[in-house]
């Protein structure tokens, strides 16, 4: 499992990067949820967002999910690339599978890689 | 018993693996109090009783195939169903199957399905078809869902004909009473008169759904194309409830670029039984794919290459994603979809065309013949399809009371939806009206008119 | 005429691939009447479907038909489907012409028959229930679910409770539940079960207070365990103001055992395509009529059949159609599934009487506890006590990498249509048997027999069930591939577009 150490990390498997302020779903997340086969960005440029806020809903061929802010602030860019190619969140969800990102950004609860990893192993028990 | 098969012995045996002594020992979880009522209810009947009792209520009704001769439309229509409708639909691979859950075992029922899809959307001029909806009316409630969740509840409002089937319209009202929309457009008193442009000015910002009705539920027909580009223009989805007989012959509500088109699949094969069970066909553009309801057929490969089918987007659908998915349909018209797709199959492209054209020019013979009879007229203008609103010289019921006198069931009393048509009948001619059936129609009124 | 895979080999074309232009099936006279002006500018250019030969469109369907596991094939122990034998008779009393050609709205003299049926099994399914009036309208049990969350919400409504906003349901719970409730805008708030598949009586009563709307409840529940403290459950709600909704799936156990409406439910839909023998269709059409108690009778939808006027010696009584008092209003058009739904469901019950309902229960559920007894050392089985109607187990073993999935693909190989697998939620690769009243020993043991077998195929040859089924004409499918490329139709529409 892929955990880049520069970024924040929700318990709902989001994750935040406090220097371009994006975000999007971890590597955990879209392994758990399977082959994504549908993106829907909730949020718009321009949007005040709350930490908790629904931004994106994902569907796999098994599951669904909502996707909850970590942080609150101003939505700056949507990446509208994903819709045609959800499989780009199993493939790369740390790069070019980011969803939004936002500006004057202040993270909710969140925690390191090295925490959000320990989490993991203990829900894979 | 009739439909147990254990022997005593057998009965006995399984008892004894399960370590019990009676049958009723298993219903020990079952509060006392209230455990084993006395039903009721009257004493068996063996199969040949059931049959004879069975067969004598439904005699006792007059049916539109040798009772009554049928000018009755209004959202079901007595059309022809050729024999092999009912015969594919009666095999035992088809009707006692579940839904397809393992496509492996299923590919019947799946290939079927994605026929049917294919064939509404051929039909309706659109991208996708769902595997249907229950009903027409429900096919149109399903619409405002899916307008909602497009929109996620930014948008309020839902504009709706006046001419869009009153009951369909009481369906969306029940079905959106808990939804906190906006509802507008019918209200009593709204203007029948006018083409869909009346409704124009009630379509703004806050409109996430308009729906209208094609023909019209007075039988009208309108190129409703730039109605919904001006519908458009505001944001705002359009829903076109379709007759698919119409379909035979005029535009697609595709071709004039409507969002959603649904309807009442009943005409395509399926018996007006009292009415139901039906099937609701429900057809959208690819882009709103992911906000439909319902089952949905994809085509794709197994592991030995073979072309094959699933349901597929099943992630939508309400046992994945409970109370946040669209609705809560969970099965469809399975049967009836094969129906459909079987009549469809045989008429083709043909039959369709014919049977739409068969209905149009006996229903304007019958048009222009009754409109000859003194105090008789047309209500509207032309152009119609298979149904037009007759202006009557006395109230609509009581003209109805003496064609029933005649063996002949009238039309629709418009005055029970429409409070200022109470003197007019919604008349439906289908190809199963002959010429003779059409001037008897005539006669009975000439001579009701001449009491 | 083509699709996006084509690579595939096809085993049977579609009904578009079929066709060839010029061919006819089934046409119809000439008008027998002067032909009308046809409005022009208002015609389709064309009209792209298929033509075909009779022949042809019977000997596809036929093909088709071969590819399908039905009841009518053999064991289809479908968990929480009740895949019960469906008589044949109901085919043909469903079909005589009585019934079939009548129109929805004729006037009500006219069909006297219809309306007598109607009326009496709404009476029947009262008996059977134990409810004070019964709509026959949804078209389906999650349609019922919906009428019935309505009528909760009209009943609160009409007492001015308007801070009633939480639906409980047990986590256990059909997905149609917290979906129909959710359609009205309501909060879901999940319920555990206890460790005997109870509903959870301390996390229910933390719940319970003023802003609860009701509990969704389905008895005997998903694991095929009647909750052994349905009346304190129901008390609890009540003692709260909520009320408590019945899910009508399983009362496949319970005709003649015991009656919703006596242990307290307000309300419960029927599943007459399960209990009632209607036959599945393949995926419908249903029928969920709802059964409700006193005071919730004046919020059933419209309209309901009633006696109109009472009859006597010489005449029958006059049926027609009646409006309750403060109705919901109207779920479908017209009456409901009456043909394929209430006229089989009505020869079914007349054809059983109150003894063969019982008989019905009672051995659906000793049929469940002989499966039970045959399997339980060879699979675990969660909650392990005397079942109802149906039961679930694991389908996994310690230290194999089978899942229920290949356990159910395998089931196939034998000629069996497998369980219900990965529901309810709540049990780790759950596999849920209802074998119903229809099956004798010896299809219940060869079915036992083929899974214990299974269970030391698992150990010894696991690829067998890896690539299972592996004697069908259909492997397992790549439904990603299906999800991604989204092949709807036999058309690409692009292809269709220049057609219209």
């Amino acid at each position: 499992m892929n955990t880049p150490a520069n970024l924040k990390y929700a318990k709902s498997d989001e994750w935040f990067d406090p220097a371009s302020g994006a975000m999007g779903i971890t590597d955990y997340a879209q392994s758990q949820l399977s082959d994504i086969v549908f993106v829907e960005i909730l949020v718009e440029v321009g949007d005040m967002l709350e930490v908790g806020k629904a931004i994106a809903s994902v569907e796999s061929v098994k599951a669904s999910a909502e996707i909850y802010s970590p942080v609150s602030g101003k939505v700056t860019a949507v990446n509208s690339g994903l819709s045609d190619k959800p499989e780009t969140l199993n493939s790369d969800p740390f790069n070019a599978g980011w969803m939004i990102k936002v500006e004057g950004g202040k993270a909710g609860d969140v925690m390191d890689a090295a925490a959000y990893e320990k989490y993991c192993a203990e829900r894979t028990h | 018993m009739t439909y147990i098969p254990h022997s005593p012995k057998e009965r006995d045996a399984m008892l004894a693996a399960i370590g019990v002594k009676s049958l009723d020992e298993l219903f020990k979880d079952i509060p006392a109090k209230h455990r084993f009522p006395k039903l009721d209810l009257p004493p068996a009947l063996t199969e040949m009783e059931a049959a004879a009792e069975l067969a004598e209520l439904a005699e006792s009704n007059e049916n539109v195939r040798g009772d009554l001769i049928s000018f009755l439309g209004a959202g079901a229509y007595n059309h022809y169903i050729p024999a092999v409708v009912n015969h594919i639909i009666s095999r035992g691979e088809f009707y006692t199957a579940y839904t397809p859950y393992q496509p492996e075992i299923s590919q019947g029922t799946l290939q079927a399905a994605f026929e049917y899809q294919s064939l509404i959307s051929a039909l309706t001029g659109m991208d996708v078809s769902n595997a249907s909806h229950y009903d027409g009316a429900t096919a149109a409630a399903e619409a405002v869902n899916l307008a909602y969740a497009q929109f996620r509840g930014k948008r309020k409002r839902v504009v709706i004909s006046p001419t869009v089937h009153p009951q369909y319209r009481a369906v969306i009202r029940t079905y959106t009473q808990g939804m906190g929309l906006e509802v507008a457009g019918d209200n009593a008193g709204a203007d029948l008169e006018s083409g869909p442009e009346a409704l124009a000015s009630l379509i703004d910002e806050n409109t996430m759904l308009v729906i209208v009705q094609y023909p019209d539920f007075f039988g009208r027909v309108y190129d409703y194309s730039a109605f919904i580009e001006s519908a458009h223009g505001k944001g705002a989805l359009v829903c076109v409830v379709a007759n698919p007989t119409a379909l035979g012959l005029f535009k697609t509500p595709g071709a004039m670029g409507a969002d959603i088109v649904v309807g009442e699949g009943q005409p395509l094969g399926i018996p007006m039984w009292f009415g139901g069970p039906w099937l609701g066909f429900f057809t959208t553009k690819k882009s709103f794919v992911h906000k439909m309801a319902g089952r949905l057929v994809g085509e794709t490969v197994d592991n030995r290459g073979q072309r094959s089918y699933v349901l597929t987007l099943t992630s939508r659908e309400q046992h994945i994603k409970r109370e946040r998915a669209t609705s809560n349909i969970c099965t469809n018209q399975g049967l009836l979809a094969l129906a459909s797709a079987v009549y469809m199959s045989v008429l083709g492209k043909n039959g369709m065309r014919q049977v739409a054209e068969l209905c149009y020019h006996k229903a304007h013979y019958a048009a222009e013949r009754l409109s000859q009879i003194e105090g008789y007229g047309m209500c509207f203008p032309e152009p119609f399809f298979h149904e037009f609103v007759l202006c009557c010289p006395k109230p609509a019921a009581e003209v109805n009371a003496h064609l029933l006198e005649h063996g002949i069931l009238g039309g629709y009393d418009l005055g029970q939806d429409y409070p200022a048509l109470k003197n007019h009948l919604l008349i439906a001619v289908t190809e199963m009206n002959s010429k003779e059936d059409i001037d008897m129609l005539v006669d009975a009124l000439s001579e009701a008119d001449h009491e | 005429m083509n699709n996006t895979l084509t690579s595939s080999k096809i085993v049977e074309p579609t009904i578009f691939d079929l066709s060839s232009p010029g061919r006819n099936g089934v046409s119809f006279p000439d008008p027998d009447v002067p032909r009308a002006k046809l409005p022009e500018s208002l015609l389709r250019a064309d009209l792209p479907l298929p033509e075909l030969a009779e022949v042809d469109v019977v000997r596809h369907y036929m093909r088709l038909s071969k590819f399908n596991y039905s009841v009518d094939d053999g064991f289809y122990p479908l968990g929480s489907c009740t895949m019960k034998y469906n008589p044949k008779i109901n085919e043909d009393t469903c079909r005589l012409p009585g019934y079939m050609f009548t129109h929805p709205l004729q006037p009500i003299e006219t069909v006297q028959g219809n309306l007598a049926l109607m009326f009496t099994l709404q009476e029947w399914l009262k008996e059977i229930s134990g409810f004070e009036a019964v709509t026959l309208q949804p078209a389906a049990g999650a349609h019922g679910e919906f009428t019935g969350v309505l009528i909760m919400r009209a009943y609160h409504k009409s007492r001015g409770d308007d801070k009633r906003v939480k639906m409980l349901i047990p986590d256990s719970a059909h997905g149609t539940n917290p979906a129909s409730a959710g359609m009205t805008g309501l909060t879901i708030v999940q319920i555990p079960s206890d460790e005997r598949g109870n509903i959870d009586l301390k996390a229910l009563k933390e719940q319970c207070d003023d802003t609860i709307f009701g509990l969704m409840m389905t008895n005997p529940n998903t694991l095929g365990m009647f909750d052994e403290h349905v009346e304190e459950v129901i008390q609890i709600v009540h003692d709260c103001g909520g009320l408590v909704y019945g899910d009508g799936a399983n009362l496949n156990a319970l005709l003649g055992i015991i009656r919703p409406g006596d242990i307290g439910f307000d309300l419960m839909h029927f599943n007459l395509h399960k209990t009632f023998a209607v036959p599945h269709g393949g995926g419908g059409p249903g029928s969920g009529p709802v059964g409700v108690a006193a005071h919730l009778a004046d919020f059933l939808p419209a309209p309901l059949v009633g006696v109109l006027e009472e009859g006597d010696d010489e005449t029958p009584p006059l049926f027609g159609f009646v409006t309750p008092r403060k109705s919901i209003g109207r779920m479908k058009a017209f009456h409901g599934h009456f043909g394929g739904g209430h006229v089989r469901a009505f020869t079914y019950i007349a054809m059983h009487g109150p003894d063969g309902l019982k008989d019905i229960s009672q051995y659906a559920v000793l049929n469940a506890n002989y499966l039970l007894a045959r399997l339980r050392n060879t699979y675990h089985v969660p909650y392990d006590r005397i079942c109802m109607h149906e039961f679930v187990a694991e389908g996994r073993f310690d230290g194999s990498d089978v899942r229920a999935l290949d356990i159910a693909k395998r089931l196939m190989d034998y000629k069996f249509h497998p369980p219900t697998n990965y529901f309810p939620l709540i049990v780790h690769e759950a596999l849920m048997i209802e074998p119903t009243e229809t099956e004798n020993k010896d299809t219940l043991d060869a079915f036992a027999d083929a899974l214990i077998k299974i269970a030391d195929e698992a150990k010894t040859q696991p690829d067998l069930l890896h690539n299972a089924p592996s004697t069908t004409q259909f492997g397992r499918m790549d439904e990603v591939k299906a999800a991604r490329e989204l092949v709807l139709c036999c058309w690409l529409p692009e292809d269709y577009a220049e057609k219209i």
